[in-house]
C-alpha cells in the first residue's frame, strides 16, 4: 500500500494502449472528465490514458451520486466517450469501462504491469478493427398498415373493429416472427467479415429511442478493411418487410471486445440469450 | 383507423438527451460516404449505445480499483428504472 494521506486527487484510466505511439502526446488541449487535463501514465511497453480527478465527486460516494443522476451520468460517459475516441483514432486502444479510477498513478503502474500480457494480446486482436453495432427492431405499428384487410362494406363497426384487431394481433405475431429471423441471418451474413460477435441485451425504457420494439442488439469486431462489406452485406436486410427495421451504429471503439473473450470461438463475454 | 398497439413504446428522450441518432438505417449506408474512422469525429451518438458499451463494455480492471466493479453494478441496477437495459426475468450480468 503506498501512503494515500493527503492527496486531493485520484486517477481516472479512459483507456490502455501501446508506447511510442501518438497516446504518448496525451492529445495537449483536450480535457477528461472533471476537466482535467489528460495524462499519461506508462509502464513497459504500456501507456494508460488518464486524468487526474477530485477526490469528492471521484471517489465511491461521488461516482455514485454522478452515475444516479442522468444528467451527471451522460455528461461523464459522453467526456469519457470522447476521450476514448480521441485516442482510438491515432491508435489502438483498449478503452476501459466506465468510471475505472485508481487512487494513484503507482497503482495504475502496478496494474499495467500487472496484466501486461494480456493488454498486449488483447491490443494485437483489436488492431485495425472497429465496433459495429446492429440492433434489429420490431415495429408491429408499421406492419399493420399493409396488413389491413379489405374492409367490406357492409360489415358493422363492432366486427370491423374485431376484425382490426384480429389483424393487429396477426401483424404484431409476424413481425416480432420476421424480426427474429432477420435478426438470425445476420451472423450468417457476416460470418468471414468478423473477428467476434456480442450481444447487448435488447434496448428498453426511456432512453431507447428507436420506433418499435428493440430485439436484437449486438456488437459485430470488424477489420477495419471489411467495414464497407460489412455495410454492404446487410445492405437491404428487413427491407421489403414491413414491422422490422435494421439499423447499424458505429464505427465504435472496440468497448463490446476490450475483455478476453471467455468462449474459443470468439463469442461474447456478455452473450447471453435473446 | 387505430394503429396504435399497446405494446408501442414511446420515443420520448429524457431531458437533456440528444435526440439525433447515430444508428442509420442498412439502406441509407451506401450515401454515408467513406466508412473510415473519419466518421467518428463530431458524431453524437444515442445514450443508450454509449451506455450499453461503457456500462457493460470496455476492459474491467479489479485489484486496487476504488470504486469497484461492484459497485458500478450496483449504481447501475439502481438505474434499472430509467435504462431498463435488464429483461425483468433474467439478471444483470454485470
Amino acid at each position: 500500500m503506498t501512503s494515500d494521506a493527503g492527496t486531493s486527487s485520484m486517477v481516472y484510466v479512459y483507456a490502455v494502449g501501446r508506447a511510442g505511439t501518438p497516446l504518448d502526446g496525451a492529445f495537449p488541449g483536450r480535457t477528461g472528465v472533471g476537466d482535467g487535463p489528460l495524462r499519461t501514465v506508462r509502464a513497459g511497453a504500456l501507456v494508460a490514458l488518464v486524468s487526474s480527478v477530485p477526490n469528492d465527486s471521484f471517489g465511491a460516494d461521488g461516482l455514485k451520486a454522478q452515475m444516479e443522476d442522468l444528467t451527471r451520468l451522460e455528461v461523464l460517459a459522453r467526456t469519457h466517450h470522447a476521450v476514448v475516441e480521441a485516442a482510438y483514432e491515432s491508435a489502438t486502444v483498449l478503452p476501459m469501462r466506465l468510471a475505472t479510477v485508481y487512487l494513484d498513478d503507482a497503482r495504475v503502474t502496478a496494474m499495467l504491469a500487472e496484466r501486461e500480457e494480456e493488454f498486449r494480446d488483447l491490443l494485437s486482436r483489436l488492431e485495425d478493427h472497429v465496433e459495429l453495432g446492429v440492433k434489429v427492431y420490431a415495429d408491429p405499428r408499421e406492419a399493420v398498415v399493409t396488413a389491413e384487410p379489405e374492409e367490406e362494406p357492409a360489415m358493422s363497426p363492432g366486427r370491423a373493429y374485431l376484425r382490426q384487431r384480429r389483424a393487429q394481433r396477426r401483424s404484431h405475431r409476424d413481425s416480432y416472427a420476421a424480426a427474429g429471423a432477420i435478426a438470425a441471418e445476420i451472423p450468417v451474413r457476416v460470418a468471414g467479415l468478423v473477428g467476434g460477435r456480442v450481444a447487448h441485451r435488447p434496448q428498453q425504457g426511456d432512453l431507447a429511442q428507436g420506433a418499435g420494439e428493440n430485439i436484437a442488439n449486438e456488437a459485430y469486431l470488424v477489420p477495419a478493411a471489411h467495414v464497407a462489406d460489412f455495410r454492404g452485406a446487410l445492405t437491404g436486410l428487413g427491407e421489403g418487410t414491413p414491422g422490422v427495421r435494421v439499423e447499424i451504429t458505429g464505427p465504435w471503439a472496440p468497448y463490446s471486445f476490450a475483455t478476453p473473450p471467455q468462449a474459443p470461438e470468439g463469442e461474447g463475454t456478455d452473450g447471453g440469450p435473446r | 383507423m387505430n394503429g396504435e398497439l399497446s405494446t408501442a413504446l414511446p420515443s420520448v428522450g429524457f431531458a437533456g438527451t440528444p435526440t439525433r441518432n447515430s444508428g442509420a438505417p442498412v439502406g441509407d449506408s451506401r450515401d454515408s460516404g467513406d466508412d473510415s474512422i473519419e466518421s467518428l469525429a463530431g458524431r453524437q451518438v444515442a445514450l443508450i449505445d454509449l451506455l450499453d458499451r461503457l456500462l457493460t463494455g470496455g476492459a474491467v480492471l479489479t485489484g486496487d480499483l476504488v470504486l469497484s466493479v461492484a459497485d458500478v453494478d450496483l449504481v447501475h441496477i439502481n438505474l434499472r428504472a430509467v435504462i431498463r437495459s435488464i429483461t425483468p426475468d433474467e439478471p444483470a450480468p454485470w
